[in-house]
């Protein structure tokens, strides 16, 4: 167990503001499902709180919106994080996070891409190869532990 | 009778659900062609359990789940495989271990189990001869096993090498020499006697191998051939001199033929050679697609091309297709989507 945090001090942002989704004016379309955006992927993830602190992906910039590609029609996903510092070795949880709490949460048609920001990690084609290596990510969600790590960090968002 | 593009369409014959969670592999039981006797295959998945299906003789296009071999691997059981004879099934699991299970009577029960492996075991492979049993995992390691009477194995080389996870093992069609294929790109060539194995040769990107993980490996009929796949998005063809193989040395270099390129969206989890020189392929953007030698054209050396492309063919990534023994093209495919498919392919 290491005694000290990998990042002490991390640089807290202010949270974005959320804006309430309109309703479809069109009532004769009200069952048609509405087509998945950024917004919406962003919210999913958003308050996914650090493995470290208690602070949330959104607040530490660790997950921004325009770092979300949604394509509904492809039904892809991918998802660029930054981690807080180049040696982070909680990359590999935060990305774990990331895949589950999508996972959960959008269709089942959809494929997601988890990548580190390029340049962001001192290890990134390492950390990206393991997060979209789907056997990979399927063996360490069997393992408690990690599971319980994972859901510890999703609790906050799904409010 | 001679399948050429667009000449030719892909039906599907049943879906089988049963599974509660995704479908990792099947194996299709080679004995049961030569028997007479319906056609029997094994799938595997992330559910913890092996199901055992057959075709029911009075209507070719029903299948039925005639056991569910659980209670025995912990987690995930990730691989599966039949030995030649068809009666013993080896299951490759997450929780480490291999089991090896024994048709009695319709029921199947563990005889052994074989462990060794520090984690996560990913495939199994019987030799031609049932003799042996090979098994690999994310420890790196490849482990051969000889297969002792009563059901008794003996594992006789522990292979380091691989440098990451190997993803899958496979026995050369008629000899001896084990591959290997591996999240470190390179496919491995292991050939030895008794308990002295060594790696003859390593296909990696010097050798217009792989630019990321592979997959899967499977051999042409014939075994002078070999088609791996892998998270690079190609197929990667290569070929050897059988004549060389089989003689004294009983092993003969490998070399890449073609690659083929354009084709897959995402990484293809699983390729088939046929013993009519088909080429399935299951991928991760739902679709399956079927390659075969392209005689037209000017061009030194065999190419290949997109015989068909069978769009969605599941909801979810394709993880495991394998061409049925016998004469009839059919196919069983695999997916996250917690189903198996059963194919046939048909000329217009």
């Amino acid at each position: 167990m290491v005694s000290e945090l990998i990042n002490a001090n991390p640089i807290v942002y202010e949270k974005k503001e959320r804006r309430a989704r309109s309703a479809p004016s069109d009532y004769s379309d009200e069952y048609a499902a509405e087509p998945i955006d950024q917004q919406e992927v962003f919210d999913h993830v958003r308050d996914i709180k650090d493995p470290e602190h208690p602070y949330s992906l959104e607040e530490l910039k660790v997950i921004t919106e325009d770092a979300i590609e949604v394509d509904d029609v492809q039904s892809y996903v991918r998802v660029t994080f930054t981690p807080t510092v180049e040696h982070c070795s909680m990359a590999t949880i935060i990305g774990l996070c990331l895949r589950v709490k999508l996972l959960r949460s959008l269709p089942s048609r959809y494929k997601v891409d988890i990548r580190v920001a390029p340049g962001s990690h001192a290890s990134e084609a390492s950390v990206n190869k393991q997060l979209n290596d789907k056997e990979r990510v399927a063996a360490a969600l069997e393992n408690p532990n990690l599971v319980d790590m994972v859901d510890e960090c999703l609790a906050p968002s799904y409010g | 009778m001679e399948l050429y593009e667009g000449g030719c369409e892909l039906k599907l014959l049943e879906t089988l659900a049963g599974h509660s969670d995704r479908v990792w592999s099947l194996a299709w039981n080679p004995a049961t062609v030569a028997a007479g006797t319906p056609l029997v295959f094994a799938s595997c998945s992330g559910d913890k359990t092996v199901r055992i299906w057959e075709n029911t003789p009075s209507h070719s296009a029903s299948w039925t789940c005639k056991a569910v071999l659980e209670d025995t691997h912990t987690r995930t059981v990730r691989s599966c495989a039949w030995s030649p004879s068809g009666k013993l099934l080896a299951t490759a699991s997450f929780d480490a271990t291999t089991a090896i299970w024994e048709n009695v009577g319709g029921d199947y029960e563990c005889v052994s189990t074989l462990e060794g492996h520090e984690n996560e075991v990913k495939s199994v492979s019987w030799n031609a001869s049932g003799t042996l049993l090979a098994t690999c995992g994310r420890d790196k390691s490849v482990w051969i096993w000889e297969v002792q009477p009563g059901n008794e194995f003996e594992c006789v080389s522990v292979l380091q090498g691989h440098t990451q996870d190997v993803k899958m093992v496979q026995w050369h069609p008629s000899t001896d020499v084990l591959f290997s294929c591996s999240y470190d790109n390179t496919i491995k060539v292991w050939a030895g006697d008794d308990d002295d194995w060594q790696c003859v040769q390593t296909l990696g990107e010097p050798n217009s191998g792989h630019s990321s993980t592979v997959w899967a490996l499977s051999f042409n009929a014939g075994g002078d051939k070999m088609v791996t796949c892998s998270d690079d998005l190609t197929l990667k063809i290569w070929e050897t001199d059988n004549i060389q193989m089989h003689s004294g040395d009983g092993y003969a270099p490998w070399r890449h033929l073609c690659t083929l390129t354009g084709y897959h969206d995402r990484s293809i989890f699983s390729v088939h050679w046929s013993s009519e020189d088909i080429i399935a392929s299951g991928a991760a953007d739902d679709a399956i697609r079927f390659f075969v030698e392209n005689r037209d054209g000017l061009v030194d050396g065999p190419t290949y091309k997109l015989l068909l492309k069978k769009e969605k063919a599941h909801d979810m990534d394709i993880n495991s297709i394998q061409w049925s023994p016998g004469e009839k093209r059919l196919l069983a495919s695999a997916s996250d989507d917690g189903t198996i498919k059963i194919w046939e392919l048909a000329s217009l």
